[in-house]
């Protein structure tokens, strides 16, 4: 094999490790990138290039940007007394798609696993609880994901601000649980009907 | 090779980008590992929390090689638990353990058995009793039983105050003397006198965990206990 064709190879290796694409894939990708070499390959190599030199965890709340603080944690306009903690960076994303939250976040990077074996000391716990000791914190909503780990995660949360909420300093709240938009009952597993079940409210 | 039968979920590991390795617990099978295609799948995940009660089918081409599971869900327990701490923390405790204790591809029906009462009685009055019941069945199951009938030194059954941590014997309150603040406390619920507070479960938890960290987990390659049980005896602790 050629230098050439190696370095190719290499290219193709490294693609087929993303998520969503595999050894074939990897192969077309590759191959529509040189056949588009100053379109989509230069520039993507440069802007690669960038992010890796660039991209840095917030020193606040743990969402990704290029400074220290991130453009959500410098923001004038949102609420200072707000803070919904995500499990991932790509539930901030998905939560800034809505446009319906207006506050800061937290990021924890992960949740509590027994299986894995992660514990308080591997997340950004004890960064919450000081943000929230010493930015005037009204609200806590724990937006976690509905599944074992992530609830096991806010009520760990939960319990380590509880002395700050019995004393009425800052309220927990949770994300709803139940039917999403679109959704059918006939095709809801039987866990989520019962969630939505239990939180019903007035209509 | 195939075999069919109902079990509960102890744990899902992502496997790939669409595939999961689940670890389940039938009565016939024991703890058993394979692979499930789809099981990454959006459609998947809420039936793929610890705890689910599933009819699984297993399949390979020899008995040695993992297998793929084929799954039906049948009922979940993981969301009537989420809204409570302590439940939560029971059912993740009930399924760690298990993962942890078994050896693969034993059957343990009697534990299994008693394993799917609790899980079904979690939330239920008197469900911390019934757990640290069933952990002391786990260490029997596994050869590490504790005898409770009688003092191990004057041979009497009342008043059992004691176990040894080394034997796992009973040991009557008056055979204690100076040796008292050496052995581990016995709560009479585990005698099955009285109901049982949150000191005597605390008791019981300290009890079986003894025996689960210095006498389970060494024969198992010195591993720490799951954390999850450690998550219930804080959670337990905290709310005094």
């Amino acid at each position: 094999m050629s230098e050439g064709a190696r370095q190719i190879e290499d290219l193709i290796a490294l693609m087929a490790r993303l998520p969503g694409l595999g050894p074939r894939s990897a192969r077309r990708a590759v191959l529509h990138l040189i056949k588009k070499r100053a379109a989509v390959m230069i520039p993507l190599a440069e802007s690669l290039a960038e992010v890796a030199r660039e991209a840095r965890e917030c020193l606040t709340c743990g969402n990704i940007g290029t400074d220290e603080v991130c453009a959500i944690c410098s923001d004038p306009k949102r609420a200072n007394g707000l803070i919904c903690v995500v499990e991932d960076v790509a539930d901030l994303w998905a939560m800034e798609r809505g446009r319906a939250f207006g506050g800061r976040y937290h990021v924890l990077g992960g949740t509590l696993s027994a299986l894995d074996d992660i514990g308080p000391e591997d997340l950004r716990i004890p960064r919450l609880v000081e943000r929230v000791t010493q930015d005037g914190v009204e609200e806590v909503i724990l937006a976690l994901n509905a599944t074992v780990d992530g609830q096991t995660t806010a009520h760990y949360i939960a319990g380590e601000l509880a002395p700050m909420a019995r004393a009425g300093q800052v309220k927990i709240t949770s994300l709803a649980q139940g039917v999403p938009i679109g959704g059918e009952l006939d095709y809801l597993d039987d866990g989520t009907i019962t969630a939505a079940l239990s939180a019903r409210k007035s209509f | 090779m195939e075999w069919q039968a109902e079990g509960v979920l102890l744990a899902a590991r992502r496997h790939g980008e669409t595939a999961a390795i689940l670890e389940i617990f039938t009565a016939e099978q024991g703890r058993f590992v394979g692979v499930l295609r789809g099981g990454a799948s959006r459609k998947m995940a809420a039936h793929l929390q610890v705890g689910t009660q599933l009819q699984a089918t297993w399949r390979a081409r020899l008995s040695d090689h993992m297998g793929v599971f084929t799954i039906e869900p049948l009922q979940a327990r993981a969301a009537p638990a989420m809204a409570d701490p302590m439940q939560l923390a029971g059912l993740n405790a009930v399924c760690a353990l298990l993962s942890f204790a078994l050896p693969e591809r034993n059957a343990h029906p009697a534990l299994y058995a008693r394993s799917i009462a609790l899980l079904d009685g979690l939330g239920a009055d008197h469900w911390l009793d019934a757990y640290v019941q069933w952990e002391m069945a786990v260490l029997a199951e596994l050869g590490f039983g504790l005898d409770l009938s009688h003092c191990a030194r004057t041979g009497v059954s009342q008043d059992l105050a004691y176990v040894s941590p080394r034997t796992g014997r009973a040991v009557a309150r008056d055979a204690a003397g100076e040796w008292a603040d050496r052995l581990l406390p016995l709560p009479r619920f585990l005698q099955g006198v009285g109901p049982a507070d949150r000191e005597d479960h605390i008791a019981g938890l300290r009890l079986t965990g003894h025996f689960l960290a210095h006498h389970l987990a060494p024969s198992l390659g010195d591993r720490p206990l799951p954390s999850a049980r450690a998550r219930l005896v804080d959670m337990l602790n905290r709310q005094g």
